[in-house]
């Protein structure tokens, strides 16, 4: 078996042992349930589809990803278990990458139990299923970005709540980079091409194609790219500084 | 073999290994030996490939740890100190997993599955978290996973650590079992350990070499390498016996409490006594109640070398 896989298996596998999946999981049906019918007003709008659902996906995402990948790094580093993996024989970014796939199925897993949902638009009406997919699509490699982001914080400290914390603020910085709160952190000094390619970075705006069902090629490398970007600032951030 | 050429690990400005340089061959069982904080553990760290050295090289049968670490890796077992492993799986999927990652397959993987744990008395706790196990348990679970790949190097940071006496006879035992064919590397600030299972020791303190010699010819740099102990019945004796003693050539000294009956013949640098003192005794036909000749003490000569840091 490839080692990625190995890896991957063993932490999917811890994230059921502990009552860390099932929280995660029921707190995430809940709040994206009850946004959905209370927040987007679900029925009030009369229209077939899952936009309500998925708009509120970025806003969750903040949280709750941030709350799975805190412990990735931090927790080995704390418990010492990083040195015995980190003497397997594995190279880094395998292992880099197992950890990083094994919370990605597993907010894979979360999102395919909103699954009822979709059963619900389509016992209501009559949506467009190809849109709806490429949405989940879309939220998925969302969660990816966050995920990635949060994983390379996490291997920077031992602490878990100070990962939660600084992926919390990177993550929200990604959000509403195209915004005006973030941007005007530029305005002032920066040059208007430093301006635009930071407003190019915000995840509301390349989500936003993506969940309205379209696929823009942009919108997928923007986010293939983002995760590619902090899994490989992570092999950095360990190989550096592997033993504090 | 390992080879380890002048190998420095700078912390910034603390220098935890400082020019060390040593080789290993299969059938030595290697002890590190030092004060703590002497950077046992660091260069311990720099074979397995945890942390890089700042300076120097380390070679593993020929390959380099820092430019072919997964090939090191492989032929390498570690248990790190303290025993870290996953505080949420259970011994089972614990092995199996490292068993994976190990490459074993097939019956191999069967069997050497069932020979660790039943080698390490896993049996009992196969089933349950390995964080609600007891220190030895935990301790063995880490073995376990060090020795599962029949490494043909193995390095042990304080492997008998938190065992209870019986565990410890275990574990050495375990490691005696193994050297034959193997480099064992552990440390150790016990020195009976080295005594037991170690057939050559590095005493390192403070990032530096400071002896490498086998647990023999350490002891017989003690004073009380070759000395010999006479036990008298009377204090009269004792002191005739004392002053005899001094005059002859190859008695360094000879201790003598006030008041009490027993001798301690101290004898010069790679010299012997105890002829001397059986035909003086046979002279004058004492019987002594007890006779024997020191072998020199590990831990005074350690005490010695570190410069009276403790251990």
């Amino acid at each position: 078996m490839n080692p990625v896989m190995i890896l991957l298996k063993r932490e999917l596998r811890s994230y059921f042992a502990t009552p860390l999946a099932y929280v995660f999981i029921v707190i995430f049906l809940v709040l994206s349930g009850s946004f959905t019918f209370y927040l987007g007003s679900f029925y009030e709008r009369g229209q077939a589809d899952l936009a309500p659902f998925f708009s509120f996906h970025p806003w969750l995402y903040l949280f709750l990803v941030p709350a799975l990948s805190m412990r990735l790094w931090a927790e080995e580093r704390k418990s010492g278990s990083i040195e015995l993996l980190m003497t397997l024989p594995v190279t880094l970014f395998q292992t880099v990458l197992g950890k990083f796939l094994a919370a990605w199925a597993f907010t894979g897993i979360a999102l395919a139990l909103t699954f009822p949902m979709w059963l619900t638009v389509n016992y209501l009406g009559d949506p467009d299923n190809g849109a709806i997919l490429a949405a989940y699509l879309g939220s998925l490699l969302m969660a990816g970005a966050f995920l990635a982001i949060g994983a390379c914080i996490s291997a920077t400290t031992r602490n878990q709540v100070v990962a939660f914390i600084i992926t919390v603020v990177v993550c929200f910085g990604f959000l509403l980079s195209g915004f005006p709160m973030v941007l005007d952190l530029f305005r002032d000094w920066a040059p208007q091409v430093l301006i635009d390619t930071v407003s190019s970075f915000s995840f509301l705006s390349h989500f936003a194609s993506i969940s309205k069902g379209v696929i823009d090629l942009r919108d997928l490398v923007y986010f293939a790219a983002v995760i590619i970007t902090w899994l490989a600032a992570n092999v950095l951030v360990l190989d550096l500084k592997k033993a504090e | 073999m390992i080879e380890a050429q002048s190998v420095s690990k700078h912390f910034g400005e603390l220098v935890a290994v400082d020019q060390l340089s040593f080789s290993v061959g299969p059938g030595e069982v290697l002890g590190f030996l030092g004060p703590n904080g002497a950077g046992k553990s660091t260069t311990m760290k720099m074979i397995t490939g945890f942390i890089a050295p700042s300076e120097g090289s380390i070679r593993v049968y020929g390959h380099a740890v820092e430019s072919e670490p997964v090939l090191c890796k492989r032929q390498i077992g570690y248990l790190p100190e303290g025993a870290p492993s996953y505080a949420e799986m259970t011994p089972t999927s614990f092995l199996a997993f490292i068993a994976d990652v190990r490459g074993l397959q097939g019956t191999q993987r069967r069997q050497r599955l069932d020979y660790v744990i039943e080698r390490l008395g896993l049996g009992s706790v196969l089933k349950q978290n390995i964080e609600t196990l007891s220190k030895g348990f935990k301790r063995r679970v880490g073995l376990a996973q060090a020795v599962l790949h029949d490494p043909r190097v193995l390095i042990l940071d304080e492997p008998t650590d938190g065992l209870d006496p019986n565990q410890k006879h275990e574990v050495r035992e375990l490691i005696r079992d193994m050297s034959s064919d193997k480099i064992i590397i552990i440390s150790t600030h016990i020195l009976e350990e080295v005594d037991a299972v170690c057939t050559r020791a590095l005493i390192i303190a403070q990032g530096k070499l400071l002896a490498d010699d086998t647990p023999d010819n350490l002891a017989a740099r003690s004073p009380l390498h070759n000395a010999v102990s006479v036990d008298l019945r009377d204090n009269a004796q004792a002191c005739r016996l004392k002053q005899a003693l001094g005059e002859m050539e190859d008695v360094a000294d000879v201790h003598l409490a006030e008041g009490a009956a027993s001798l301690k013949v101290l004898a010069k640098p790679g010299k012997t006594v105890l002829e001397s003192v059986q035909k003086l005794l046979a002279a004058r036909d004492w019987n002594p109640e007890s006779l024997h000749v020191e072998r020199g003490r590990l831990d005074e000569v350690f005490r010695d070398i570190t410069g009276g840091r403790p251990l």
